[in-house]
C-alpha cells in the first residue's frame, strides 16, 4: 500500500492555496467598465513599449476610422466594449484552460487504460492501479470543467461568445449553427460525455480491484468488453467534446481533424503523466517489479504520440495554410500575429525537444531523461491548449501572468492531491491479473 | 591460409544457447554460430558488440534533410522565384509549410535506403555471391556453432558432445 507522503501533501496543499489566490487576483483585478479598460490597456502600453508602439497602433486606427467617419463613435464604444469583454475574460479564460488541462490528462490516462485492456496488453497491467489513480482526478476535473461551461452559459463570462443572445441576433452564421450551438444542448450534451466517461471509469475500476479478490477471470474479462465498448463511445464523444469546448470558442471556425488533434495532445500528456509518476513512484520504492523496459515503452509512447501530435498540427495547420480560404485562416493569422511565441514555442517543446532527446534507445532507460523530457512535453501541451483558447477569448490581450499561473498552481494541486489519495487506496500492484506475471518479467 | 575448425550441430536453440554460454565460459572462442531464425539474445550470449546502423541511419537522415532543403531552396527560392497560385516564394521560410512533405520523404528516403546498403555492404551481401554455408540443414533444422581449434580438438571435442550436440565434425577452412 502507498502511503501519501507529507511533503507532498502540503506541497499540493499550498500550491492549492497560492493559486486560489492568484486567481481571486486575476478576478480582483479584472476591469468592470470600458473607460477601466482602456486606462489598463494605455498603462501596460507605456509601461512596456514605449510611445512607438502606442503611436503606430493609433496611426492605424484613424486609417481604419477616416474610411467610416460617420460611424467614428459608435466604433469606439464598441471597440472599448471589445477590450472590456477581452479583459474580463482573461481570468476566465486562464481558469478554464488550467483546469481543461488537467481534466484531459486524466481522461487522456483513460483512453490509454481502456487501449490497454481492449489490446490485452501484457507489458502494461503492473501499471494499471497508477492509470487508476490518475484517471480518479476525471470526477473532480470533470465537475470543475462542468461547473465552469454552466457559469458561462449563466453569463458569468464571454468565452462562447454564441452563448450571447445579443450576439447570435446579428449573426447569420451562428443562427445557422444554432440547431447544435445553443445552451441547452451543450449542457446536455456535455453531462452524456461526462456521465459516460466517468461511469466507466469507477465500473472499470470497481471491476479491476474485483478482480483480485475473486476465483476466476470473469471480472477481467467483463472489463475487456466495456473497455472496447468505452472505446467506441470515448472516440465519438470525444471528438464532439473538442468541438464544443474548445472549437466553439471561435464559433466562425471549423476543422474536420480537429478532434484528433485534441485528442493526440490529451494522449501524450497522459502517458507522461503515467511515466512521471511511475518514475516517481519507483523512486520512492514502491514499485520495485516495474523495471526500465516498463519506462522504455511508456517513452516510446511519449516519443511516437508526440509525433502523432505534430503530424495532426502540422496536417491542420498545412491545408489551411496552402489554400489560404479567408474563413478558415483567419484562426492561424490571430495565432501568427499575437501569439509568435507561444504558438511557435509549442511545436518547439512537443515536436523538436521529443524527437531528438527520446529518439536513443538508450536514453528512454534512463529515467531523469524522460522526467525532463515529460516536463518539457506537459508544459508545452499546457501551451497548447492556451494557443486553443486564448486567441478567441481575450485576443491580443494575453499574458502568461498572475491568473494563468494561478489556474496551473491551483489545479496542479488539486490534481496532485487527489491522484495521489486515489492511490493510497488500493494496492499499487494488482494481485489476479492474467497477464500479471507477463508484465512482470517484461522485458525489452 | 586455411585453419582447423570444430562444428558442432544441434536441434534446439535452447540448448545452443546453453552451449554458447559454456563454450565461453571455458574461454574458447567461438567463430560463427549458423541458425535458421534469429534467437532471442544469442548476440548477447556470443558477446558481439551492439550494432550501430541506427547511428547511421539518423545521420543519412538528416544528410536527406539537408538535400531537401538545399535543392527546393535552389530551385524554388533562388533559381527561379515564381509566383505559382499566389505561394510566397521570397524566402525559404516564407513557403517552408509547403516543402515540408518532401523535407519528410526525403528525410525517410536517406535513413532507410542508405541504411540498408550500408547493412549489405557491412554484411557483405550482393546478388550472384557464393553462399556461405558449412551445412545446409542450418537453413532449416538445425543450428551450427563453430569454434576454432588450436591443437585442442580433443578437449573441445569432449566439451561440446557435452553440452548436448547432435553431431561434431572437425573440418578445414579457407578464409
Amino acid at each position: 500500500m502507498y502511503t501519501f507522503s507529507n511533503r507532498l501533501r502540503i506541497g499540493s496543499f499550498i500550491a492549492m492555496a497560492v493559486g486560489l489566490i492568484f486567481l481571486a487576483i486575476g478576478f480582483v483585478s479584472a476591469p468592470s467598465t470600458p473607460e477601466e479598460a482602456r486606462a489598463i490597456v494605455a498603462a501596460s502600453h507605456d509601461d512596456h513599449h514605449g510611445g512607438g508602439h502606442a503611436e503606430e497602433a493609433s496611426h492605424g486606427a484613424e486609417e481604419a476610422h477616416g474610411a467610416e467617419a460617420a460611424h467614428d463613435e459608435g466604433h469606439d464604444a464598441s471597440h472599448d466594449l471589445h477590450l472590456l469583454h477581452q479583459l474580463q475574460n482573461r481570468p476566465w479564460s486562464a481558469l478554464y484552460v488550467a483546469a481543461f488541462f488537467f481534466f484531459m490528462i486524466s481522461l487522456g490516462v483513460l483512453a490509454f487504460y481502456a487501449i490497454q485492456r481492449a489490446a490485452q496488453a501484457g507489458w502494461s497491467p503492473i501499471l494499471f492501479r497508477i492509470m487508476e489513480g490518475i484517471t480518479a482526478y476525471l470526477v473532480p476535473g470533470g465537475i470543475i470543467v462542468f461547473v465552469i461551461l454552466v457559469l458561462s452559459v449563466l453569463h458569468m463570462n464571454h468565452m462562447f461568445v454564441w452563448m450571447d443572445a445579443d450576439v447570435v441576433a446579428h449573426d447569420k452564421l451562428l443562427q445557422g449553427k444554432a440547431g447544435y450551438l445553443n445552451p441547452t444542448f451543450f449542457l446536455v450534451r456535455a453531462a452524456i460525455f461526462l456521465g459516460g466517461w466517468i461511469f466507466y471509469r469507477e465500473y472499470s475500476r470497481k471491476l479491476s480491484l474485483a478482480q483480485d479478490a475473486s476465483e476466476d477471470n470473469s471480472n477481467f474479462v467483463k472489463n475487456f468488453r466495456w473497455s472496447a465498448g468505452f472505446l467506441v463511445f470515448y472516440l465519438v464523444t470525444e471528438s464532439m467534446m473538442s468541438w464544443d469546448w474548445i472549437m466553439s470558442v471561435d464559433p466562425h471556425w471549423f476543422s474536420t481533424l480537429f478532434g484528433w488533434y485534441v485528442f493526440a495532445s490529451m494522449f501524450v500528456s497522459g502517458i507522461t503523466v503515467i511515466a512521471l509518476i511511475s518514475i516517481y513512484l519507483k523512486s520512492k520504492g514502491y514499485l520495485e517489479q516495474v523495471n526500465d523496459s516498463h519506462i522504455h515503452d511508456l517513452a516510446k509512447f511519449m516519443f511516437a504520440i508526440s509525433i502523432f501530435w505534430t503530424y495532426l498540427w502540422f496536417a491542420q495547420f498545412m491545408l489551411i495554410w496552402y489554400a489560404n480560404i479567408p474563413e478558415e485562416v483567419t484562426y492561424f493569422v490571430a495565432r501568427f500575429q499575437d501569439y509568435k511565441v507561444p504558438f511557435f514555442g509549442m511545436l518547439v517543446m512537443n515536436f523538436i525537444f521529443p524527437l531528438l532527446v527520446l529518439m536513443n534507445s538508450d536514453y528512454k532507460r534512463v529515467n531523469w531523461f524522460v522526467v525532463m523530457a515529460g516536463i518539457v512535453v506537459l508544459a508545452g501541451h499546457y501551451l497548447d491548449v492556451f494557443n486553443m483558447i486564448m486567441p478567441a477569448t481575450v485576443g491580443d490581450q494575453w499574458h502568461i501572468g498572475i491568473p494563468e499561473i494561478g489556474g496551473i498552481l491551483f489545479f496542479g494541486g488539486l490534481f496532485v492531491f487527489w491522484v495521489f489519495t486515489a492511490l493510497t487506496k488500493a494496492p499499487l500492484q494488482p494481485k489476479r491479473n492474467p497477464f500479471l506475471e507477463e508484465s512482470r518479467q517484461f522485458h525489452y | 591460409m586455411a585453419s582447423k575448425v570444430i562444428q558442432a550441430l544441434y536441434n534446439d536453440d535452447d540448448v545452443l544457447m546453453h552451449a554458447v554460454k559454456k563454450v565461453r565460459a571455458e574461454h574458447h572462442h567461438i567463430e560463427e554460430v549458423y541458425t535458421p531464425f534469429p534467437v532471442h539474445g544469442l548476440d548477447k550470449a556470443m558477446g558481439l558488440e551492439d550494432t550501430r546502423i541506427a547511428i547511421t541511419s539518423f545521420m543519412y537522415g538528416c544528410l536527406g534533410l539537408a538535400v531537401a532543403i538545399t535543392m527546393m531552396n535552389y530551385i524554388m527560392i533562388d533559381d527561379w522565384p515564381q509566383d505559382i497560385g499566389g505561394k510566397p516564394s521570397f524566402s525559404y521560410m516564407a513557403n517552408m509549410p509547403a516543402f515540408v512533405p518532401i523535407m519528410f520523404e526525403m528525410t525517410v528516403f536517406f535513413a532507410a535506403h542508405l541504411m540498408v546498403i550500408t547493412f549489405y555492404l557491412r554484411s557483405r551481401m550482393w546478388p550472384f555471391k557464393k553462399a556461405e554455408n558449412p551445412d545446409v540443414r542450418t537453413t532449416d533444422d538445425h543450428f551450427l556453432m563453430e569454434v576454432g581449434v588450436h591443437d585442442n580438438e580433443d578437449e573441445l571435442t569432449a566439451l561440446l558432445w557435452g553440452t548436448g550436440a547432435v553431431e561434431i565434425k572437425v573440418t578445414e577452412k579457407d578464409s
